[in-house]
């Protein structure tokens, strides 16, 4: 601990004017302005979509800006990739991490770098070193397919530090993390604020802002609309109200409408991985009519694959899938569809759409067999056509037309098309995983609506997502899901995201009622 | 609205076009540093190509050019790589010869029977490929490259004087029973030429316009090219990854059961050691070239089947024929490389398009707000 916290009117570490950055498709950066104190976490705060990624891409070489200037240490500079960003000592940890599993901490460190301190005991001391200069533990030896995501994320910062940078861009990197490991990432930052570092920390959690950040700027639809607001001086709401510029959407469910018909009833559904491990371990839940059944669980707990079972994706190694009293769990994933099961998947680009395909096409898609969109042996196209209006303007999709391509939307209007698919012909039973995730506020509201009025009128909703509050606010009921058991219920009513965070870390058993 | 609807054909027409100049020029730089005048041999071979015997020859030859290029372009839309086609089709069209030779039924019937003997046969060989990669994981790029050498093997073994094969008379070449006249296809006159249209081009440009019905109109052909577009999300869609492989593996057999068709059925009349081989791969080239789309096989199949044509001029003039494959190679090369390029700047072309038609449609809501 050499230095304390350096006076806040320091010299800046890096300056952008006047950024401007035209990109297809995506909400271009228009006249951003940023400056930023060394030695401080700046929070970038923005919704989805509104050009904190691109941003960051600029500001570390992966992009060029069209126009404006960028200092860094109050001298100019032009970044033509990453490799001149962190030459100037400004590095990037991704959201997703970039590591090689079945390497070790110390390999993935060095990978890449290799010229600065070889790859054997000279960079394992430099590593040990500096983990212990930021109090980052990590033992160089593990192999990364053994570590929890907290350990990840740190070997990730520990990678940007060893290639010797002094300003750390950290996108999103609370996403993955649950609310314990938050608090220990919080700790470390600060600890790389105590040495010098400047951290940018890009986020849209807003709590989370306000409990690290030493200055926040907001950006809105490309553009900075306040800059270096003090923590201290305002609120979370009103954050948030900047960063949307208008009333914020709660996530609640107003009366309940669960009916006593259950509509899916899985009864111990046990799924395997190819080497024989249980990914969903004796799983029994029931879903009635009406009602919304959320599963609460750190990623990578079994969800995709408990999703996968019910959709007939994968076969489970037991169990029964009973859908309105009727044993679906030999059918194909087609008859389940059929039989009235939409399904809104986590990856809307690898599950949900065909990219190069038009809207009407992709209106078509997982609906191959039913009306509008076939009679008997023959695409409906005329049919498929109007329902893709029907869909476009009852969605809000916001499109010139139904012959672009799903590539040409932006996420949001991707997902409202999904939903729009799913929620067509009345299904009784919906897979909803992660349904607003990467849309704006808007579409997010929009999208709830729906889900509670197709809820009011009978329809029985499975509910993943990793956004606790839209879990609490929108289900009827609550599980955790943890290595693939269910181990606790909680009475979403009750249950706080905290308790729900420790319950799905494993760490407690507070969440069970 | 109108450039959001850049269409994919008119995409693939400016990428030809593109890639055909560019091989132009490196047969020309080739040309001239053999010391000859690319002026003058285009000149000769356009000449000579479009007279009228060399006309009936490129049709003739683009009819199964393009068989060969649907047979191939059939797995592709599915990505799936029938390199097999060629021995599809040589066991096809001598399965179907021996059956037409060995029986006369009533004209039609006939001709129907050994077409449809050609179909199953490909379809069959084919089905063992789609068989082992659903069932064992084989690849479908493995299992029909050998599956072409058992092909010859078994022709080979079967076009022999004591099994199938009858020597021709007036030649040393042997061949499979000729089909009696009541299982031929009379060809079509055409002005000028000695030689007639085989009767059977009508039968691929059927098969090109039962290829865009599948693959645009029908449940099948939604599954199929969604499967082609991306297999997880026509697995999330509800398609059966396993029965559409064996199915395209099928269908795609099939049809490159059906390569030999105009051959045997209007001019040879019986499978012979000097049917063409090394056709499947040639579909390969053109499927490429025509995109997998119906009309773009049409065009690349006339194309390659008149400079095939149309080099048989040069040797007469001392140029080395083999400067068209140069051609044929430096078009299928620099198209894989253009339709790439152009398939990018379509989608970003599209994105824009679209960002600027939104940015547009807000500002003048926000306007009629302000308002």
């Amino acid at each position: 601990m050499s230095t304390t916290e350096r006076p806040k009117v320091a010299e800046p570490a890096f300056e952008l004017h006047g950024i401007t950055k035209r990109f297809p498709g995506v909400v271009a950066n228009h006249d951003i302005d940023l400056r930023v104190t060394v030695g401080t976490v700046h929070a970038v705060v923005g919704e989805n979509g509104a050009g904190k990624s691109t941003l960051m891409k600029i500001l570390y070489g992966m992009l060029r800006p069209d126009e404006g200037t960028i200092r860094v240490g109050g001298e100019r500079v032009a970044f033509g990739s990453p490799a001149d960003a962190i030459a100037r000592g400004i590095g990037m940890v991704h959201q997703h991490f970039m590591l090689a599993d079945n390497l070790t901490v110390l390999e993935n460190v060095v990978l890449g770098a290799e010229k600065l301190h070889g790859i054997g005991g000279k960079a394992r001391r430099r590593i040990e070193e500096l983990a212990k200069k930021y109090g980052l533990q990590v033992e160089p030896g593990r192999l990364v397919e053994d570590l929890g995501v907290g350990d990840r994320q740190r070997v990730e910062i520990l990678k940007v530090l060893y290639r010797g940078a002094r300003i750390l861009i950290l996108d999103e990197p609370t996403a993955v993390l649950v609310p314990q490991e938050v608090e220990e990432l919080f700790e470390n930052l600060r600890e790389l604020k105590r040495e010098g570092l400047t951290v940018i920390f890009i986020s849209h959690k807003l709590d989370e802002v306000l409990s690290v950040a030493d200055e926040i700027s907001v950006i809105r639809r490309g553009t900075t609309v306040s800059k270096c607001l003090d923590p201290g001086e305002v609120t979370a709401r009103e954050l948030a109200q900047l960063m949307v510029g208008s009333e914020l959407p709660v996530p609640e469910l107003r009366e309940s409408t669960v009916t006593d018909r259950p509509a899916l009833k899985l009864t111990s559904l046990t799924v395997r991985d190819e080497s024989g491990r249980a990914v969903v371990d004796d799983v029994s839940l029931t879903i009635h009519h009406g009602e919304i059944l959320g599963i609460a669980g750190v990623e990578g707990n079994g969800q995709a694959e408990l999703v996968e079972a019910v959709m007939g994706m994968r076969s489970p190694d037991s169990g029964s899938i009973v859908l309105d009293g009727q044993d679906i769990g030999a059918w194909p994933t087609r008859r389940r569809r059929e039989s009235g099961i939409g399904f809104i998947p986590e990856d809307r680009h690898r599950h949900g759409l065909l990219l190069e395909s038009s809207l009407w096409e992709n209106r078509i898609l997982g609906h191959q067999t039913e009306r509008p969109n076939a009679k008997g042996f023959w695409i409906d196209r005329s049919g498929a056509r109007a329902d893709t209006r029907r869909i476009v303007d009852e969605y809000d999709v916001r499109t010139p037309g139904i012959d672009v391509s799903a590539a040409s939307l932006s996420g949001g209007n991707q997902q409202k098309l999904i939903v729009g698919r799913e929620m067509s012909g009345k299904p009784k039973l919906l897979i909803a995983s992660h349904p607003t995730r990467g849309v704006d506020v808007g579409a997010q509201a929009a999208i709830w609506d729906h889900l509670r009025r197709a809820r009011a009128e009978g329809l029985a909703v499975l509910l993943i997502s990793a956004d606790l509050d839209e879990l609490i606010g929108m289900s009827d009921s609550l599980r955790v899901i943890l290595r693939g058991r269910l181990v606790a219920e909680a009475d979403p009513a009750a249950v706080t995201p905290e308790q729900l965070g420790s319950a799905m870390t494993g760490a407690s058993s507070e969440g069970e009622r | 609205m109108k450039t959001l609807r850049t269409s994919p054909l008119a995409l693939t027409v400016i990428a030809a076009v593109i890639a055909l100049v560019f091989s132009v020029i490196i047969t020309s730089v080739v040309l001239s540093i053999s010391g000859f005048n690319p002026p003058s041999v285009f000149q000769a071979m356009i000449d000579f190509g479009l007279e009228p015997d060399s006309v009936v020859n490129t049709l003739n030859r683009s009819s199964t050019y393009y068989l060969a290029a649907i047979a191939v372009a059939i797995g592709f839309r599915m990505n799936l790589f029938n390199i097999g086609v060629d021995g599809q089709y040589r066991l096809g069209a001598m399965l179907a010869a021996a059956v037409g030779g060995a029986f006369a039924l009533p004209p039609v019937i006939h001709q129907v029977v050994i077409i449809l003997v050609a179909m199953a046969v490909g379809g069959m060989w084919a089905g063992i490929a789609g068989l082992l990669k659903v069932t064992r994981g084989v690849s479908e790029v493995i299992s029909t490259i050998m599956l072409n050498f058992i092909a010859t093997g078994i022709v080979a073994f079967l076009l022999h004087e004591d099994r199938l094969a009858t020597q021709v008379a007036g030649s040393n070449n042997i061949g499979t029973e000729p089909i009696a006249s009541s299982g031929r296809v009379p060809g079509i006159p055409y002005p000028g030429a000695g030689l007639e249209i085989y009767g059977l081009v009508l039968l691929a440009v059927a098969v090109g316009v039962g290829f865009h019905v599948m693959i645009n109109r029908t449940r099948f052909g939604f599954d199929l090219r969604a499967t082609g577009l991306s297999s997880s999300a026509a697995v999330a869609g509800g398609v059966d990854a396993r029965r559409m492989v064996v199915a395209a593996m099928l269908i795609s057999g099939m049809a490159a059961g059906l390569i030999g068709m105009p051959q045997l059925l209007g001019s040879s009349y019986s499978y012979g050691l000097d049917f063409p081989g090394g056709l499947g791969f040639i579909g390969i080239g053109i499927a490429l070239l025509g995109r997998n789309n119906p009309v773009g096989i049409a065009f690349a199949a006339l194309l390659w089947a008149f400079l095939d044509q149309s080099s048989q001029i040069l040797e007469f003039n001392e140029i080395p024929k083999e400067i068209v494959a140069i051609t044929q190679a430096a078009v299928l090369l620099s198209v894989v490389v253009v339709y790439e390029i152009v398939r990018r700047l379509g989608l970003r072309w599209q994105q824009q398009a679209v960002a600027a038609e939104l940015a547009a449609g807000s500002a003048k809501r926000s306007k009629e707000v302000a308002a």
